[in-house]
């Protein structure tokens, strides 16, 4: 965007569009949408500088719920798409909409080039485990033994880990969260601000096909001892306090430790630093159950973007140059005819 | 033409005028025949000469040497009249080794001189040609001149003052062989030794060793004249219309030509490629020209590539992508996007041979299905096609003016030899086109936003996010007609499916009437190509007439929607032949558009038509 235009104050009604919302009732898309709405007004874009790009899933037609520029696109590309329309101009804040067939099947090698590439803009993964739009298939997140149209004596394969996927890439920001989390808006303000590709999983209920997988650490009962909220600069503890996260220097993994009275110090629990990539890579693999839920952002660390990279280099190799088609075509190795004679 | 090289000899010691000479260099993929093909066209260039060349070599980059399917070669006719093909026989065929000699003798007009380096015909290299004998003492060459000598051994000569090791002295051979062949023909070296030296500006010994290897190559033909077959000949300048030339080949003239549309249209052009032979070159040319307001990005796949041109076009700018057959095949849902969204692209098809990999680096017309109906679902597009590296500029131009004005993707179809053929070109005035601006629609009409609306030409508004009051979103889901909301009832799917069909139709309205290249309508019988076979079509046709047969020749460049009097025209003849590089796919649109009895022609052996095989197609459907 315009850095120098001031930003005309929105509500949250501005970004909704008149179009009936076709979700299943209970799906935890709403919530993200809410969220999503809620958030806008606060980051200090305007709707016409937004874009929503999406693929193919439930989740992909969100664009149409959001009074911006949209496109939903093919199944896997909203990457590619999103790479074409933030190349062509990078004034626009773009955010992609996907989920967990859309881009870690179809369209895995499309994210993980963005995110390579670091294009600046947001992905909001929904992450349901399962493909809903084509009626309950396993998905590439399903756990092990899902059983589904596809699947009816239980999936066999190893599910991808997203942010673990994410990292691997090379994304410089990730995040994870929760439809009906409060917490979302938050995470959805720390990926707007980073400048680059911010990936945020979003664990989203499946109410038809995949219901309440997610409960074990989304349940709102519970929730303190199954989920790990990171903030920068904080020690890492749960469990009202009484939990933390330390650092097994032997088994050079994380470990859960016990925190008495709330020292932590004592305990060794690590304190989030966002730009701490090794201890990323740890954090999105902690198994969940022995471990809680890492959630929150997990990992912010910036690098120049592609956008920008692109952008300077057209601008250095034009210097100095002019764009004279005629001159171009004339120039080099020629020769004249003049009077059926050619001269070199 | 291939068969003239007629000597007329004007007295001892001065050159013998020819018309038209066919030689084709061939040798290892290592030995640069490619390179000296190359130069030796200009040299051509620059005397004046009308040519075409062909260049033909193998997909492995580097084969194990000496071996047959490692043999590159180049092959050029020029002359001092139009020539259209590179010629159906070479004249002279310089081999630099037994496997080129063996894979390219066989087309050898009959009398026609082989040079070949015997420094190269040792047992090792004659054993890897599957050669039991060495031709040279057996006796089957004996229909053609024989100038054989040890070119190694005079290279090493040559270069020997360098100081150079036997391996990188050898490499100067393509140089000694490209002055013999300038000392053949008459040519001037100076401007091959300027292109030495500025090639070489590093490495001054690599400089002056090729400069003397080409010296001593063209010192050798003066000396050796006396003896034997090797003579020197002398091609006169072809007429041509005044004015400034250069030599250009399809990639070139296409890169070219997209942005001189671009200019035209007052647009910044994004053109997201996936390297793929033969279609790289033109991510190549247009990556050095971003002062063009171009920006040129290698996509992942070839999906991301288009959907990264569509997304570019959806903000603004003219997004093109580019490939060959199978990354074609990739792209086609994306093509299908476009369709739906109604949003300008080009699409370059450089046409290869054979389906799944194939012939990566031979030249074929199989795509043209691909192009007309290979996509899922009813999603017409225009599809123009080139004829000539030339033609191609034109070509592009007229793309990038049909998608900005349709609001439609639009592909055009080249091939390989195309692609990387060279011919002589007389600059284009650029302010001879007429542009074509786009105007983006920046407000709201007084009857309220609608981006599905459409003016009289079918086309809906292109609007850039980023525009205030114009919100809106787009997709592949079925539109509703003007609102463009999701919509999936019958009557608005049949109207819509009308609409989109109705607007490619009409770009028919935008284009010319289909011309008779030779002869007229109503003549006996119409040879109707597209694309890469016009040199040999135009050339068979030439020469039948010549004889008295009533023949005409057509030449498609709209292949969808053609022409408005195609039917009309086509019908007016008593038979309908179509020559293509592929089993009929042309043949069968004709006869589905048409209800004409055209008849296929077909010849898919990655090689283009010899004028020889149109001729005699023509004498076959007239019997």
């Amino acid at each position: 965007m315009n850095d120098m235009t001031p930003v005309k104050a929105t509500s949250p009604k501005d970004w909704e569009t008149d179009q009936e919302v076709r979700w299943c009732p209970g799906c935890g898309d709403y919530a993200i949408l809410k969220a999503v709405q809620r958030t806008m007004p606060e980051l200090g874009s305007t709707p016409e500088n937004t874009v929503f790009i999406s693929g193919i899933g439930c989740s992909s037609r969100f664009p149409y719920y959001m009074e911006t520029y949209g496109f939903h696109t093919i199944h896997g590309r909203a990457p590619a798409v999103a790479t074409g329309v933030k190349l062509a101009n990078p004034d626009l804040d773009v955010w992609i909409i996907t989920g967990d067939g859309d881009a870690l099947s179809i369209g895995g090698n499309h994210t993980m080039h963005l995110l390579r590439r670091n294009l600046d803009c947001q992905i909001m993964l929904f992450n349901n485990e399962i493909y809903g739009l084509t009626k309950g298939q396993y998905s590439p997140t399903s756990r092990v033994g899902t059983t589904s149209p596809s699947t009816p004596y239980g999936s066999v394969d190893r599910p991808a880990t997203p942010c673990a996927f994410a990292l691997g890439s090379g994304a410089r920001f990730v995040a994870r969260g929760f439809d009906v989390s409060k917490n979302l808006p938050e995470v959805l303000k720390a990926a707007h601000a980073h400048r680059g590709a911010a990936f945020i999983e979003i664990f989203q209920n499946c109410i038809v096909y995949n219901k309440d997988v997610f409960e074990d650490f989304a349940a709102p009962k519970g929730a303190e001892d199954h989920q790990l909220w990171l903030h920068n600069g904080e020690p890492m503890i749960f469990a009202k306090g009484t939990k933390g996260i330390a650092l097994d220097a032997e088994a050079l993994n994380l470990k859960v430790v016990d925190v008495v009275d709330g020292d932590w110090q004592s305990a060794g629990v690590i304190v989030h630093d966002v730009t701490n990539r090794s201890v990323a890579h740890m954090l999105v693999e902690m198994p969940f159950g022995e471990f809680p839920m890492a959630l929150g952002v997990l990992y912010d660390d910036p690098r120049p973007t592609f956008n920008d990279a692109v952008i300077a280099q057209n601008a250095s190799a034009s210097v100095g140059k002019t764009a004279d088609l005629g001159k171009l075509l004339a120039k080099g190795q020629t020769w004249t005819v003049a009077d059926g004679h050619p001269e070199v | 033409m291939a068969t003239a090289f007629k000597e007329e000899h004007t007295g001892a010691h001065t050159p013998v005028h020819s018309d038209a000479v066919v030689v084709r260099f061939a040798g290892d993929s290592g030995d640069g025949m490619q390179l000296t093909g190359g130069q030796f066209t200009l040299s051509a260039a620059l005397a004046g000469n009308d040519f075409a060349t062909f260049p033909d070599f193998p997909a492995e980059i580097r084969a194990p040497i000496g071996t047959l399917f490692g043999v590159s070669a180049f092959q050029i006719n020029f002359g001092s009249s139009a020539i259209d093909t590179a010629g159906d026989q070479p004249d002279v065929l310089i081999a630099m080794n037994p496997a080129a000699l063996k894979t390219n003798v066989g087309a050898l007009r009959e009398g026609g001189l082989i040079i070949a380096d015997t420094g190269e015909f040792n047992q090792r290299n004659l054993d890897k040609a599957k050669y039991s004998s060495n031709p040279f003492e057996d006796g089957s060459l004996a229909k053609w001149q024989v100038l054989a000598f040890d070119i190694s051994a005079l290279t090493l000569e040559a270069v020997k003052p360098f100081g150079m090791g036997n391996k990188d002295a050898l490499r100067c051979k393509n140089m000694w062989t490209l002055g013999l062949a300038l000392w053949m023909f008459d040519r001037d070296r100076q401007p091959i030794i300027d292109w030495l030296n500025a090639k070489f500006a590093k490495n001054q010994v690599l400089a002056d060793a090729n400069v003397a290897a080409l010296n001593a190559g063209h010192a050798y033909g003066e000396t050796a004249e006396l003896a034997g077959p090797l003579k020197q000949y002398h091609v006169d300048a072809a007429p041509a219309v005044a004015g400034l030339y250069r030599t250009v080949t399809g990639a070139e003239s296409i890169s070219y030509g997209l942005v001189a549309g671009a200019q035209l249209a007052g647009l910044k052009m994004f053109f997201g490629g996936y390297p793929i032979t033969p279609a790289s070159a033109i991510l190549h040319h247009l990556s050095r020209l971003k002062e063009y307001g171009i920006t040129t990005f290698q996509a992942e796949d070839e999906i991301a590539a288009i959907c990264s041109a569509i997304g570019a076009s959806y903000a603004g700018q003219l997004g093109v992508t580019s490939s060959s057959g199978p990354g074609i095949a990739l792209k086609g849902e994306a093509m299908g996007l476009a369709i739906m969204t109604e949003l300008p692209l080009v699409i370059v098809n450089s046409q290869r041979g054979g389906p799944s990999t194939g012939l990566p680096t031979k030249t074929e017309q199989s795509d043209l299905y691909q192009a007309v109906y290979g996509r899922n679902g009813d999603a017409p597009m225009p599809v123009i096609a080139a004829r000539s590296p030339v033609d191609a500029f034109d070509c592009a131009v007229e793309a990038v003016r049909i998608a900005v004005e349709y609001m439609t993707p639009v592909m055009l179809l080249t091939d390989g030899y195309i692609a990387n053929a060279a011919e002589p070109w007389l600059v284009p005035d650029l302010d001879s086109y007429t542009p074509f601006p786009v105007a983006f629609l920046e407000s709201a009409p007084e009857d309220g936003f609608k981006p599905y609306s459409r003016d009289h030409k079918l086309k809906r508004p292109w609007v850039k996010p980023g525009t205030p009051g114009l919100l809106h979103r787009i997709g592949g889901i079925e539109k509703e007609v003007d609102t463009g909301h999701i919509n999936y009832g019958p009557a608005n799917h049949q109207a819509m499916t009308d609409i989109r069909s109705a607007k490619v139709n009409g770009v028919a309205d935008s284009i010319p009437d289909q011309i008779v290249e030779q002869g007229g309508a109503g003549a006996k019988l119409a040879v109707v190509g597209w694309g890469s076979t016009y040199g040999p079509i135009k050339q068979a046709v030439r020469r039948k007439r010549a004889e008295g047969v009533d023949v005409a020749h057509i030449h498609i460049r709209h292949i969808w929607p053609m022409p408005k009097n195609m039917g009309a025209l086509l019908k007016s003849f008593d038979k309908v032949i179509v020559p293509e590089m592929n089993t009929g796919q042309l043949k069968t649109v004709l006869r589905d558009q048409f209800l004409v009895d055209a008849k296929p022609v077909n010849k898919v052996s990655g090689q283009p038509f010899t004028i020889a095989e149109i001729e005699a197609a023509i004498e076959s459907a007239l019997g």
